[in-house]
């Protein structure tokens, strides 16, 4: 039933040192590179680093194994109807074609497909440490100080901080509702028609929903009471200031973005071609 | 930008760990990366509820935190997540569910639902991924096409049935007559 696969686990170590607007930072500048760059020397940069940041943090290859498992098989399915679909794609996007064998019919195997289907794999993967480290490393409680450090407004920053919180009642709740659905009968194991089962889904949704609305009254009047959002700004009590190494981090974001860009589009194209 | 109410952002919030939760017991499909989800059902439940900036932070910050702690985030479809929360909520602003419903108010929110989806993972979600991922068309084509028609099926069938079950729960204005 529905695990979180993955949260903060808190050890002592520089990455977990690090303030919670320099993950942040940090993070969302690693990904904007990732998803801009199909240069496959800055992917293979971008990799090298995050492994070495993976390896500072103290964070085992245990740890996130559920993880890792999850995206090995979101990479492999993504890639194989890749091929399945459109199997000359790479000849498309290189602008050349070498044609290694065939497998059978328009399914040709090209050096260029394959070092498409590395590079988007590459994409994926490089964000892969960075993200589970991001999620890993980060206490939640400071999360919110984060996003309103970095200019979110407080009141979005505080719905982010009350989803966190509110993912484990949710949680308890459904597998509560869903038991107690389960002993009078209803099954949503995958014996049934899918709208039998769909139906079925409504009888633990409902009592879920009424009670997440009543919660959401109970919540928000606590909330006015104490008066929030009565003015425009806000303190947090997880804020910290950001010290020597969260500039050393946040110069190294912007190093990587920096050379990932000026590399990318050296020669004019987001594509790295040795073909032509 | 009008200031979020103090309920707006607590249903945000509550919002998301529902669409979070119920996203992690996603019934597989046979296209990858595409799940017969129940969280746009609730999602569009919500957004008629509290509105679309609702809408757009429940879909946003819940399909964040699913991808996060699964394998990165695939900012395309979180991005079109955002938008089905948008449209519904922009559609079914003058819907006032909560003063009862009938099968007029059923159709449109349905059609609204339908034209989300259909936008969000036909056009938004296959256009980012062109952009972001440069994959191939027809592939996108296939996968958008596959998480239409299953977000269509699931919020019409499981959105419709929870909408009718909450106005069944609300008291109505006037319910209350003068006895003789």
């Amino acid at each position: 039933m529905a695990r979180v696969a993955l949260n903060y686990i808190k050890r002592q170590s520089p990455v977990h040192e690090l303030t919670g607007t320099t993950k942040l930072v940090f993070f969302l500048a690693w990904s904007i590179v990732s998803m801009v760059t199909f240069d496959t020397r800055v992917l293979v940069c971008m990799l090298a680093v995050g492994a070495v940041i993976f390896k500072v943090s103290k964070i085992t290859i245990r740890d996130i194994s559920v993880v890792l498992g999850l995206a090995a098989i979101f990479l492999l399915l993504n890639n194989l109807f890749i091929y399945l679909f459109t199997p000359e794609y790479g000849v498309e996007v290189y602008e050349s074609r070498d044609v290694l064998f065939t497998i059978v019919g328009r399914y040709t195997v090209t050096a260029q497909q394959l070092f498409y289907h590395l590079n988007i794999t590459l994409k994926v993967i490089c964000v892969v440490p960075i993200a589970l480290l991001f999620i890993a490393c980060t206490d939640p409680s400071e999360f919110a100080s984060s996003l309103a450090r970095i200019g979110v407004s407080y009141r979005a920053g505080y719905a982010v901080s009350l989803a966190l919180r509110y993912i484990p009642d949710v949680q308890r709740e459904y597998r509560n509702i869903s038991q107690a659905q389960q002993a009078r009968g209803i099954d949503l194991s995958g014996k049934d028609k899918l709208l039998t089962r769909l139906k079925n889904s409504v009888a633990i949704l409902l009592p879920l929903i009424m009670s997440s609305i009543n919660r959401i009254e109970v919540v928000s009047n606590a909330m006015e009471l104490r008066g929030f959002g009565k003015e425009k700004k806000r303190t947090w009590y997880m804020q910290r200031k950001l010290n020597r190494n969260d500039w050393l981090a946040i110069a190294l974001a912007a190093a990587i973005v920096a050379v990932g860009m000026t590399v990318t589009f050296w020669d004019g194209s987001r594509f790295y071609n040795p073909f032509l | 930008m009008k200031k979020l109410s103090v309920k707006s952002v607590v249903a945000i919030g509550i919002g998301a760990a529902l669409f979070f939760v119920l996203g992690k017991v996603a019934i597989p499909s046979p296209v990858p990366n595409t799940n017969i989800s129940l969280q746009y059902a609730v999602e569009a439940v919500f957004a008629t509820l509290f509105g679309p900036i609702a809408g757009v932070l429940i879909g946003f910050i819940g399909h964040t935190l699913i991808d996060a702690t699964s394998y990165g985030p695939w900012w395309s479809w979180i991005i079109a997540s955002a938008f089905v929360g948008l449209v519904i909520g922009l559609a079914t602003m003058k819907l006032n569910v909560e003063e009862g419903i009938d099968s007029k108010k059923l159709i449109h929110f349905n059609v609204a639902q339908i034209v989300a989806h259909l936008l969000a993972w036909g056009l938004v979600a296959p256009v980012l991924d062109i952009l972001i991922y440069k994959e191939p068309i027809e592939k996108l084509f296939a996968q958008g096409l596959m998480a239409s028609v299953s977000n269509i099926i699931t919020t019409g069938v499981v959105g419709t049935l929870l909408l009718l079950g909450y106005a069944k729960t609300v008291v109505k204005k006037g319910s209350l007559e003068k006895e003789d």
